[in-house]
């Protein structure tokens, strides 16, 4: 499945990257299975993405929790709890 | 309902004027301005960076306004937040509510403000004595949004 993915702010910085363009395995369903998948990237990807990590993460730009189902060529984004106003 | 993610600083009056201007049905304007601190967590704060997600911060704030419309009787909305650099003193952040009468235009200014603070995708940060920093959410801003599902 192609997926466009998006990271802000602290996540951003600690990734080195802020998109990038992906084609998952049929076994990556969800976005919980999505960050693990990342995160068996090792070095900074295990880092900034362990499951201690309080992050949120959006679908087509819509913040969902971590079982959501995966679309194809969705726009799926990771980020730190947000902090404005 | 007006939404503008900005550099730029705004003029409130000038702003209010406009929002209310050609409605005599409006009695109350509600207004929340938020602006730069010079201090946060014991130290000080010389100027900040605020960045955001193009795209999904204004579907994140038409969401949290269609809410608040459907939950009180209120006219009409504006919210204005810059992003980039900010030094302690400026303008962030201007929530606008009118309405025929104070009551309806106060809370939904407070939701609207509680709301943006947990669901709107902005990120601050810091620049301290001790260097950049990343502004961590706070608990309490959290607790501010659960209120409102309690009602």
């Amino acid at each position: 499945m192609k997926l466009e993915l998006r990271f802000f702010a602290s996540l951003r910085e600690a990734l080195g990257t802020s998109q990038e363009s992906i084609d998952v395995p049929v076994s990556v369903k969800t976005i919980s299975e999505l960050r693990t998948f990342l995160i068996q990237r090792g070095g900074v990807w295990t880092q900034a993405l362990a499951e201690g990590k309080a992050l949120r993460c959006a679908l087509n730009q819509h913040m969902v929790d971590a079982n959501t189902a995966l679309l194809e060529g969705a726009e799926v984004a990771f980020f730190p709890p947000v902090t404005g106003g | 309902m007006p939404i503008r993610i900005q550099e730029h600083d705004f003029d409130l009056s000038a702003e209010i004027a406009a929002l209310r201007k050609g409605d005599p049905r409006v009695g109350a304007v509600v207004t929340f301005l938020g602006t730069v601190r010079d201090m946060n967590d014991g130290s000080q704060v010389k100027g900040m960076t605020l960045e955001h997600y193009p795209g999904m911060t204004e579907k994140a704030l038409e969401e949290i306004i269609t809410q608040a419309k459907s939950r009180w009787d209120i006219y009409n909305t504006l919210v204005i937040h810059r992003v980039g650099p900010l030094l302690p003193e400026d303008q962030i952040v201007l929530v606008a509510v009118t309405s025929a009468h104070r009551g309806e235009a106060f809370a939904a200014c407070e939701f609207i403000m509680d709301y943006l603070k947990t669901a709107a995708p902005f990120w601050k940060k810091e620049d301290t004595p001790e260097g950049a920093r990343w502004v961590d959410a706070r608990v309490t801003d959290d607790a501010a949004m659960a209120r409102w599902n309690n009602d």
